[in-house]
This record gives C-alpha cells, sequence and structure tokens, in this order.
C-alpha cells in the first residue's frame, strides 16, 4: 500500500502560518527580490504619508478618507501576495516536516580498523566509515551494501512498504539513511558525511529553503519589471501632462492608477507558481533538484525509454502455442499447461492461464504421486514426470534438442523454423516434450505494459519523439518499437550508446528526458536535459540525475514533463490574464480622473460606474482580491491535458486572454455596485 | 463622397510588387548569383578597392553593430561642419547662411537616423550643394543602414553561424543594387511630372498683378525619389510634399506612398525567404496591414466627417470635409490617406498639414508613431516587428508548457532582458521628453495651443522623433535651441538603442542551435499567430499610450462635441 503524501493546502496550520508569514515578509529588504509587489509596497508607503500630511501630496484635507482607503487596500493587494508565496512554501514545509520525522538519532554499529564494533551515534559517523546494520536496524546513514544481502523497506522515503531486496555489488548495493534493514545482516560503506545525506538535501529541496529563481521565472520577472518600468514612466509624465490640460492629480489617485497597471497579479503569483509547481512533483513522488528540472521536464522534445522494465514488463508472456511434428495444437497447449501447473514464475504463470483460456483442462488429480522437476541453470528445462511415467518437458531450443537425442527422438523438421520464427519476432521459443517427442513450441512474448500505447500517441500528439533503447537484435526491436508505437529504437546497445543519442538529439536543438538506474547510466543522465534516476538504483545514477522517483517508476518521465509543461503554461496564462485586464483598469480609473475637468470624458466610462472615487477604488480593490482569487489556479496549475499546441494555445487563450479582458469589466463594476449600494459612497 | 479606393489600389499595387522586390533583396543580402552581377559587380569590387574594404571578411554582432555606428558618426560629423560652413561653398543661388550649431546638430541627427524632421526652412536654410551632399547623400545613407542592420538581424535569426555579414559589403550592395537604381527611375517619373531637377535657383516672373514673384527651384526630382524610397521624409521646401514642385500631380502623389511602402513591405517576403519559413512571414505581412487598413480607413473617414464646427459649410450644397491645410488637388481622402502612408511607413513626408486635422483624423498619424511597429521604415521597421514578434511569443508562447522559442531558438532570460530594454526605449523617449517640455518654460513656448491640442502638439513632435519618423505637426515651433537639442536626442537614442539591441539579439540567437517544429511547439505561421501579435502590439501601445491620447486628441474630439 502506499501511503498518501497528501497533505491539504488549506488546512488550519499551513493558513495560519501563512498569514504570519505574509506579515514577515512584509519587511523591505525580501520584498526587493519581487520589484513588482516592491513597487506596490513603496506605494503604499507614499499613500500612507498623502494620508498623514495630504496637502503635500496635492490632496486636500477632505480627500484624507479616500487616501486612507487608498493605502488600506494598497496593503492589502500587498498582504495577499506574501500569503500567496506563504501558502506554497507552508505546503513544502509541511512535507518537509513528516520527512524530518523519519531521521531520527540512531545508533550505529561501527566496524574499527581492528574489526570489533563500537557502538556510536548516527550523526558522528563519517563518510568511508563501515557499519553494519541487522534485521531490526535503522541504517544510519547512506551508503553502499559492501557484504551481504539484505531485504530492506524503504517505506520512510518512498511510502511504499513492500520491502525491497538490496545487496552488495552490481546496481542494487545503495541504501538511504533513515530505512530500515527487515532481514539479514550487512556491512555498509558509508558514503556521505552528516547532514549531507539523501534525505537532508530532499528536505532541504522540498522546504524551499534554497529556492533559485528558475530561468524562465527570471526572464519572466525582466519582462514584468520593464512593465512595470514603463507604467511607472506612464504614471509620472502623467502629471504634468494632465496639469498641462488642467486635470488634477492627487498622489493617491496616481499610485492606485500605478498600482492598477503595474502586472501585481503575476507578480503576486508568481513564486507561488513556482514552488507550487515544485511541489506537485514532490507529491508525485519525484524529488526534483531544481526548479530548473522542473520547467526543462515542460522543454523535452525527445524522451529516451529502456525497453526493459519501462515499455514491457520485461518478463515474457505466453503468447500462443505453435504445433510440429504434425501433432494439434489442443495437444501442444494441453501439455504446455500440464509442464507449468508447478512453475510459478510469471513465464509459467502465463503459460497456465492462456492454456486455460484457450480450452485446455488438466485433470484435477494430475498433481498426485507427480514429480516436479524445477528450472536449473543448468538443465535450462523445467516440468513434471507424471505417476503414469510420462515425462513433461518444457525447456530452451538448444536443451531440448541435447535432450531428445539423448532420449532417441527425432527432431520434427519444421521445429526449426517455428523457433526461427519466433525469434524474428523478438519471442523467446520454449519447446514442449512429452517423453521423446517433440510437441511444438510456446510463444514467448515480451508484453508492453497496459497504457503505453496510448501515452506514446499522446506524447507524438504533444509534439514528443520518443526513442526506445533495448539490447535486442534489431529484428526483435523493431517489433516491440512498431507494436508500442515508439519513434525509434535503439538495438543491441552498448552502454555509451544512450550518451550518443542524447548528444545527437542534442545537436539538433532537442531537449532530451532519460530514466536509468545503473552506474553505467550515469554519464547520459547527467548530459540528459532531465535526467530521472530510479532511487532503487545507485548513489552514481541518483547523483548524475537531476530527478529522482522515489517509486523507481520509470514510466513517470512523462508524467514529470506534463507537469513541467503545466508550471510554464501557468505561468504563460495568468501572465496573459494580469495584462490583458489593464484594459479594464484604464476604462475605470482615467474617464474618472478627468471627468472633472472634461465631463465629456463620461463616454468612456463604459461601466457605468457610481463616482470616480468609487471607480477608482473598485480597481484597485478587483485587483487587489483577484490574487487571492487565483490561488487555487497557482497551487493546482492551470487545467492540463496532453494534446497540440496549438489547441492548448486555443484553450489558454480563450479562458486566460479573453477571459482576462472580459472578467475585470464585470469584477469592477460588481464592485462598484457593492460600495455604493451597501456602504452608500 | 469619399472612397477608399486609391487606398485599395495602392495595396493591390503594393502586394504585387512585394514578392519580385523581396526575393531581388534576398538575392542581394545572401550574396546570390543574379543577372545584373555584370553591371553592379564592376561597380562594387572598384568601390571595395578604392576603400579597401574586404567584402569577404565576416563580422559578429558586436563588430558589426560598433562599424554601423562609427560609420553613422563619421558622416554625421563630417555633414556637421557641411552645413557650419556652407556659405563659403559653392552652389548657393538662394544665399543660405551657415547653419546655427544646435539647428545643424539636430539637422544631421535628423537625417543620418532616418527621421528628416526638418527644423529648417528647405528654401532659404540650406544651400543646393547641403541639399546634395548632406541632405540626399544622408537620405541614402540612413535608408542603407538600416535595410543592412536589418539584414543582419535576419541572418542572425537564421543561420548556424555567429557572424552576420559584412557592414560595408552590404552597404555598397545595397545603395548599388536596390536604392541608386529605383530612386533614378522614380526621379524621371517625377520629372516627366513636373518636378524640377536644375540648379538654376531663382526665378523671378511678373505676376499677374504686376508684381513681381521669386519662385525657388533646385534640384528638387532626385530629393524627393529617394525621400520616399528610403523613407526619409524631409522636404526640399518647408512646405514638404504639399509643395507644388515637390508633389505636382494626383499621380506624383500617389507615386510618393507606392515608393514610401514599397521596401518595408517587401522587405518582410525577404525576411521570409532568410528565415525560411514564408508563412510566418505572411503572417506579419497580413496582420500588419489589417492594422495599417483599420487606420488609414478610420483617418479618412474622420477628415471626411469633421463634425458640428463644420456641418453648415457647404460647398455645391453638400457638406464637405475639412480642408484646413490640404491642398485641393489632394483633397480630404488623399491627405489622410499619405498622413496614415507616411507615420506608418515612419517617413515623415507631409503633403497636408497634421496640426490642422480634425482630432481623431490627427490622432492617427499620432498613433502610429507611437505603436512604431506597421512595417515602420526602411530596416528599421522590420527590426520593431521582430522585436514586438518577439515579446509576443514571450508572453503568449508560455500558454503551451514550453520555454518560449522563436524560428526554433529559446528565448531566454539574455533575450528578453535586450527585448525589455528596447522595448522600454520608445514610450520612454516620447513620455518623458514631452512631460518634460510641458513643465519647462522654455520647452512650453514652442507650443502655439492651448490644452488639449497643445498638448497633442508636442505628443506629436516626440513621437515623431523617437519614431524617426520626422513629420511635423506644423504649428509647433521646432527651431529653438531647446527642441533641437530634444528632439536631437530623442532621435539618436531612438534609432540606436533599438538597433544595436536588437543586433545583440541577432547575435544572441545566432548561438542558438534552432530545434524543428514539432506538434508540442508554438506555432508563429498560422492565423492564431497573426490574431495574438495584433491583440498585443495594439495592447502594449494602448497601455502604453493611452493616458496621453486620452489628455491630448480624444479629450479634444470629446470637448468639441
Amino acid at each position: 500500500m502506499k501511503r498518501k503524501r497528501e497533505i491539504k493546502t488549506w488546512s488550519r496550520e499551513i493558513v495560519v502560518g501563512a498569514i504570519k508569514n505574509s506579515f514577515i515578509k512584509l519587511n523591505p529588504l525580501y520584498m526587493y527580490k519581487n520589484p513588482v509587489m516592491f513597487v506596490v509596497e513603496v506605494g503604499t508607503f507614499i499613500t500612507l504619508l498623502a494620508t498623514i500630511f495630504p496637502t503635500y501630496f496635492g490632496s486636500t484635507p477632505d480627500e484624507v478618507g479616500y487616501n486612507a482607503l487608498v493605502t488600506f487596500i494598497l496593503f492589502v493587494t500587498v498582504l495577499f501576495a506574501n500569503f500567496a508565496e506563504s501558502l506554497a512554501e507552508g505546503r513544502g514545509k509541511a512535507q518537509a516536516e513528516t520527512l524530518r520525522k523519519t531521521k531520527k538519532e540512531t545508533m550505529a554499529k561501527l566496524v574499527q580498523s581492528d574489526g570489533s564494533i563500537k557502538i556510536v551515534k548516527s550523526s558522528e559517523l563519517k563518510k568511508g566509515d563501515i557499519v553494519i546494520c541487522e534485521a531490526g536496524d535503522i541504517i544510519p546513514a547512506d551508503g553502499e551494501i559492501i557484504e551481504g544481502l539484505a531485504a530492506i523497506d524503504e517505506s520512510a522515503i518512498t511510502g511504499e512498504s513492500a520491502p525491497v531486496i538490496k545487496e552488495a555489488g552490481g546496481d542494487f548495493s545503495s541504501v538511504t539513511g533513515g530505512t530500515k534493514v527487515i532481514s539479514d545482516r550487512i556491512k555498509i560503506r558509508v558514503t556521505v558525511d552528516e547532514g549531507e545525506s539523501f534525505l537532508d538535501r530532499m528536505i532541504k529541496l522540498v522546504e524551499g529553503a534554497k529556492r533559485q529563481k528558475s530561468p524562465n521565472e527570471i526572464a519572466l520577472t525582466t519582462v514584468l519589471v520593464s512593465l512595470t518600468i514603463i507604467f511607472i514612466v506612464v504614471v509620472m509624465t502623467l502629471y504634468p501632462m494632465a496639469k498641462f490640460v488642467h486635470v488634477r492629480i492627487s498622489a493617491a489617485t496616481m499610485i492606485a492608477l500605478l498600482v492598477c497597471l503595474i502586472p501585481t497579479t503575476i507578480g503576486g503569483l508568481l513564486s507561488a507558481i513556482g514552488i507550487a509547481g515544485m511541489d506537485r512533483v514532490t507529491r508525485f513522488n519525484v524529488i526534483a533538484m531544481s526548479g530548473k528540472a522542473v520547467e526543462a521536464a515542460g522543454d523535452i522534445d525527445t524522451i529516451l525509454l529502456d525497453k526493459t522494465g519501462t515499455i514491457t514488463f520485461g518478463n515474457r508472456l505466453a503468447a500462443d502455442f505453435i504445433p510440429v511434428g504434425g501433432h494439434s495444437k489442443e495437444e501442444v497447449t494441453y501439455y504446455a499447461l500440464i509442464s507449468s501447473l508447478k512453475d510459478l514464475t510469471p513465464e509459467g504463470r502465463s503459460i497456465v492461464d492462456l492454456a486455460r483460456k484457450m480450452g485446455a483442462k488438466a485433470p484435477d488429480d494430475i498433481l498426485e504421486g507427480a514429480e516436479v522437476v524445477e528450472f536449473s541453470a543448468e538443465t535450462r528445462m523445467s516440468g513434471l514426470n507424471l505417476k503414469d511415467g510420462t515425462i513433461v518437458r518444457k525447456g530452451s531450443y538448444d536443451k531440448v534438442k541435447e535432450y531428445i537425442g539423448e532420449k532417441g527422438g527425432s527432431i520434427p523438421d519444421d521445429l526449426d523454423k517455428e523457433v526461427e520464427k519466433i525469434s524474428l519476432l523478438g519471442g523467446t521459443p520454449l519447446v514442449v516434450v512429452k517423453d521423446n517427442e517433440v510437441l511444438g513450441v510456446i510463444y514467448l512474448k515480451d508484453t508492453i505494459k497496459p497504457g503505453m500505447k496510448e501515452r506514446f500517441k499522446q506524447l507524438r500528439a504533444m509534439g514528443i519523439k520518443t526513442i526506445m533503447i533495448t539490447g535486442d537484435n534489431p529484428l526483435t526491436a523493431k517489433t516491440i518499437a512498431e507494436e508500442a508505437g515508439v519513434d525509434e529504437f535503439i538495438a543491441e546497445s552498448k552502454p555509451e550508446d544512450k550518451i550518443n543519442v542524447i548528444k545527437r538529439e542534442q545537436a539538433q536543438g532537442r531537449l532530451v528526458a532519460m530514466t536509468g538506474d545503473g552506474t553505467n547510466d550515469a554519464p547520459a543522465l547527467a548530459q540528459a536535459d532531465v535526467g530521472l534516476a530510479m532511487n532503487s538504483g545507485t548513489m552514481a545514477a541518483k547523483e548524475a540525475a537531476n530527478m529522482v522517483d522515489l517509486d523507481s517508476d520509470p514510466t513517470k518521465i512523462i508524467e514529470v514533463v506534463g507537469i513541467g509543461k503545466q508550471l510554464l503554461m501557468t505561468r504563460g496564462a495568468l501572465t496573459t490574464f494580469s495584462i490583458a485586464n489593464d484594459v479594464a483598469k484604464y476604462f475605470a480609473i482615467l474617464p474618472a480622473i478627468i471627468s472633472e475637468t472634461l465631463p465629456a470624458i463620461k463616454v468612456l466610462d463604459v461601466m457605468k460606474l457610481s463616482s470616480p472615487t468609487n471607480a477608482i477604488l473598485s480597481a484597485l480593490i478587483y485587483n487587489a482580491i483577484i490574487i487571492p482569487i487565483l490561488i487555487p489556479i497557482a497551487m493546482r496549475g492551470v487545467k492540463y491535458r496532453p494534446m497540440s499546441a496549438n489547441a492548448l494555445l486555443m484553450r489558454n487563450l480563450l479562458i486566460y486572454g479573453l477571459g482576462g479582458l472580459i472578467a475585470p469589466f464585470v469584477g469592477i463594476k460588481l464592485i462598484d455596485m457593492i460600495i455604493s449600494s451597501i456602504f452608500g459612497m | 463622397m469619399y472612397s477608399n479606393i486609391e487606398l485599395f489600389t495602392m495595396i493591390a499595387i503594393i502586394v504585387l510588387l512585394t514578392k519580385p522586390l523581396g526575393t531581388y533583396m534576398y538575392n542581394i543580402f545572401e550574396y546570390k548569383p543574379m543577372r545584373s552581377d555584370k553591371i553592379f559587380l564592376p561597380v562594387e569590387n572598384f568601390i571595395y578597392k578604392i576603400t579597401g574594404i574586404n567584402p569577404e571578411e565576416e563580422m559578429d554582432w558586436k563588430k558589426y553593430a560598433l562599424t554601423f555606428l562609427l560609420v553613422n558618426m563619421v558622416m554625421m560629423i563630417i555633414t556637421y561642419f557641411i552645413l557650419r560652413v556652407q556659405q563659403f561653398l559653392p552652389l548657393n543661388p538662394t544665399g543660405a547662411k551657415n547653419m546655427e550649431s544646435s539647428l545643424a546638430f539636430n539637422t544631421v541627427i535628423s537625417f543620418m537616423t532616418n527621421t528628416n524632421l526638418q527644423h529648417y526652412a528647405g528654401e532659404d536654410g540650406i544651400t543646393f550643394l547641403s541639399q546634395m551632399i548632406v541632405i540626399v547623400f544622408l537620405m541614402f545613407t540612413s535608408a542603407a543602414s538600416g535595410l543592412v542592420t536589418a539584414a543582419a538581424i535576419m541572418r542572425g535569426l537564421s543561420k548556424k553561424t555567429t557572424n552576420l555579414g559584412n557592414f560595408y559589403a552590404d552597404f555598397v550592395r545595397i545603395t548599388v543594387r536596390l536604392l541608386l537604381p529605383i530612386s533614378m527611375l522614380a526621379t524621371l517619373i517625377l520629372v516627366w511630372q513636373g518636378v524640377p531637377q536644375t540648379f538654376a535657383g531663382k526665378v523671378v516672373v511678373d505676376t499677374l498683378e504686376g508684381g513681381k514673384q521669386t519662385i525657388i527651384t533646385g534640384p528638387v526630382a532626385v530629393l524627393e525619389s529617394i525621400k520616399h524610397l528610403g523613407t526619409n521624409g524631409g522636404g526640399f521646401f518647408g512646405a514638404n510634399s504639399s509643395h507644388p514642385f515637390e508633389n505636382p500631380t494626383w499621380l506624383t502623389n500617389m507615386i510618393e506612398m507606392l515608393l514610401m511602402m514599397l521596401l518595408p513591405t517587401s522587405l518582410i517576403y525577404t525576411y521570409g525567404l532568410m528565415i525560411n519559413n514564408k508563412k510566418h512571414a505572411l503572417v506579419l505581412y497580413i496582420s500588419l496591414f489589417v492594422i495599417f487598413i483599420l487606420l488609414a480607413v478610420g483617418a479618412v473617414y474622420a477628415e471626411n466627417h469633421p463634425g458640428v464646427a463644420y456641418s453648415k459649410l457647404h460647398i455645391y450644397g453638400k457638406p464637405y470635409g475639412n480642408y484646413e491645410g490640404k491642398e485641393v488637388r489632394f483633397g480630404v481622402s488623399q491627405s489622410p490617406l499619405f498622413a496614415t502612408v507616411t507615420t506608418a511607413f515612419t517617413t515623415g513626408s507631409v503633403d497636408s498639414m497634421h496640426d490642422s486635422y480634425t482630432p481623431l483624423g490627427g490622432a492617427v498619424p499620432l498613433i502610429l508613431m507611437m505603436l512604431n511597429t506597421i512595417f515602420g521604415g526602411d530596416g528599421a521597421g522590420l527590426q520593431n516587428i521582430i522585436m514586438y514578434t518577439i515579446l509576443t511569443v514571450f508572453l503568449t508562447g508560455l500558454m503551451v508548457g514550453r520555454t518560449p522559442e522563436y524560428l526554433g531558438r529559446k528565448i531566454e532570460t539574455k533575450e528578453i532582458k535586450l527585448i525589455a530594454l528596447a522595448i522600454l526605449v520608445h514610450p520612454f523617449l516620447i513620455l518623458f521628453s514631452s512631460a518634460l517640455t510641458v513643465m519647462l518654460k522654455v520647452g512650453a513656448s514652442s507650443v502655439t495651443n492651448p490644452l488639449y491640442h497643445g498638448l497633442t502638439q508636442v505628443l506629436y513632435e516626440f513621437s515623431s522623433a523617437a519614431a524617426n519618423n520626422g513629420s511635423e505637426f506644423a504649428g509647433f515651433i521646432g527651431n529653438t535651441v531647446f527642441m533641437n537639442i530634444m528632439t536631437g536626442l530623442v532621435m539618436f537614442f531612438g534609432r540606436y538603442i533599438t538597433i544595436i539591441l536588437m543586433l545583440a539579439v541577432a547575435g544572441s540567437m545566432a548561438e542558438k542551435i534552432p530545434a524543428p517544429p514539432s506538434p508540442g511547439t508554438f506555432r508563429t505561421d498560422n492565423a492564431i499567430f497573426g490574431a495574438i501579435f495584433i491583440a498585443v502590439v495594439l495592447i502594449v501601445g494602448a497601455l502604453t499610450f493611452f493616458p496621453a491620447v486620452i489628455l491630448g486628441p480624444i479629450s479634444e474630439f470629446l470637448s468639441m462635441t
């Protein structure tokens, strides 16, 4: 069972913490990192001064109430933006907290140079130390098994309670601190110092303590800053120009106009979107080492996938029974079934299932007194010696040939042909033998995981190319590739093939993602733009990758791409929304400013707002409350389904572009109706 | 009655010429073998030889930008001194004096930046020699400078090398193969229609009244052709293209408009060929024409429906449009059309006085200069179009869930910083200098109208300078030391900052490996992109200039109703 890593956004604890943090973040030293909201904060300060000393700021004393209102709304706007960010961070912190609980101080059995064992605190372990862990022990630090084999419960990290087997040597030798040994005894070499363990890094990442703005976030901030500067110029130059035509604008109104125009909506939500995007990846049980990696996932053009374990199950399942030597299909099916009755491997089970599905039925008493011949690496055959003396076997072609030769049987003429046919199709032939007679062949096929075909179709619609990597021969590879629907395949691949393919794709301007777990994969994982390492893999692979999947499910790379796209789309959609909103705000504020001097300007007041003051306040209130209204979208991300860029664009343009043009007209009008009727202003 | 038949005739002609001329420019920029090599190659090789240019030398963006800047500076310095001592030089039949320093400063910047804001009167402020070796010379070189820098930018967006070409060779080729031949042909047509081309200077005639009248002629036709072909706009006479010697007939008026439109429209086709994406170029072409037509039709409508004040003025029993400040031979439809063309294509020549337009009719040229992207001047216009296109791609491209990419190349922080800065320059120059002018007494004294119309005058002057247009709201007093320096600086920064930033963008984009398009990439070659592009140009433009336009022309319009 999976322990759900679900944390509620609106839990009391998180919300209270976020409210507290929204005030702490008012510190200008922190605020200036968000230039758009910093401008709002400075504006708040100026309107505050204009409330206290109205005459110095172009206001008459009776406008103090208005100035105070503007100050209040601006203040709330800044708080809303801070709240959005704090809320997103709060979720990360809550996740980190659950992780931190697993990081308890434990006792370690340190092997000293003379071979004796000393009990030390886990925090005292250093890189290179050797410790011993036995059943029931918590592994004290990240390390590598150098001796032994053990079942380990990694649920603390992965949420997956089924134990995994780790052993010295090979690709499954790394262990993570905080996980628990369930059986056996292992010797571990510690590979990290205290505070740098995988768990420590995960906590830091999840918590967002070391959050750096990602490249696209920086680029977008640049545009937002540029727009902000343009609007500062627009508003500052408006004052003398307005004065020239005898229009008086008070400082508070100028700042209200400025704040309405600068992209506060996206400015206030931008960091929340980034944090929430990372968080969505984490909730998916994938740890991304940086926001950059998540963004890169959205840009992926090519995905490299291992055939075995990713596209196919890896274990071969029975697909057909082919008779040879004049035997009937029923016969071979029946004996294939008999041969596998006691075979508990996935292959064996699939033979039984298929045979039964095809109508074969073994007598109920067939197993009575039968002798089971288990598969062994030497004989490469398995089967039953029945009570009546019948010997039933299935096995590899070569071994069966030898066996028949020994028994003095003959090989049917068509066996070679059928065996070859299956091999060419990418299957594995198992020959079925009764006594010294060859009955036929079981066609074992590498089966594509359910749903993979549809996913590849989606990926193609999204414009992502898939490349399958396999050690199989080209013909086998081709068969599987065609059946699964991948765009390209590399057969008989050698370890360096992956990195070569990645480099080739990158040279054509494409961004490449891949999954991997072995030490062999490390260079390719490092070279790929998105390298997703399996948690079950080696430390080297995890170090080289920029994402680690705690569930070790290689197909997740596809979902990660989706999350990356969703992150970028959310930014784009809310930016578009934010800028489109400005049009309505102009129509609310500009007529309000000019109407005193030139009443005819009212034709531009398309919303027919109740009074100039109410118009400005309504626009400002709209501008503030749209931030919390959009927090759910920022946190959840805009809806994303895999489809072509054009379809996505149309959808988002309609909702956030056109919607962004219309929504404020409706919103400002509503707010105006409320403040004019309820408050009678 | 009025119709837009001239507008659509012109567009039809331009559309027919776009492909051959666009291809021709492509061949020039790409150094393709051409049939005309026989004639032009010897000329070019001769120029390379005497100037010591090595046309094979490749320049990266920095070198290209630096060379462009240096060559322009040298030309400005030389022409500045010519203007300052012109009265001592030959060919001065009208007896022009040496130009005052602030005016000469303004004039050389104005003509070198392809603006041609004229604070001097052509009739008596400048000698014939200056007309030719300063004015006409700069008209050729400024157009060539715009075109070749555009070529370099196009190469950066399409090539796989970081080199953008050779400025000198580009400059020579575009002048020899494009600007000279077309303007020669145009000169002949204009002379046929009655535009003078003579060194005779003053002609004194006896009038019917018995008095004497001095008529100034001169080498007008040659100036007139490059003035429009090169989207320059400075007139031989103060009255510019409303003067009968500059623009005598309906036909010359049409030809002048066509000449203005010729290169900026064709250059978009060239762009399509350069980037190997003709559909993207077509989308831009159509989108720009949509905005152009909307504004042109609007201006013609406004001048034909001048409102209450004119409703009682009838000619032959019919209400007529706003004839104030317009030549009778062009009327109330062709004049605003000319005004639209001259500001869309940032030429700045005028065949009527824009100051006398109805508020909304006059707002059209103002808005076109504020947008500064509706085709624009030779080369510089395309650069602004690319700038807006990249901005559009960046703002909306994220919505397909990828880092925005243009022509397969990712738009990242470095490019967007440059673009953001380039976008900022234009509104900053206009709004800042307008505000400063109305605030300062020395500036406000140039404004000859009160209130809304006065503000429009100021906005017009600086929009014209910043957009490198050069047309004037005639009532405005330009020739003061303050205005000469202010507009001089605005023209200078408006031109060079944008071009250098765009060259930097091109240099940075050239370093990227273009990714082939896939169904997952944001498309820039379909109708949706066209619509988004129009929306971004209009919304960004509106958000920036809406307050100023409301306080100026719109308030003026509303105060009249």
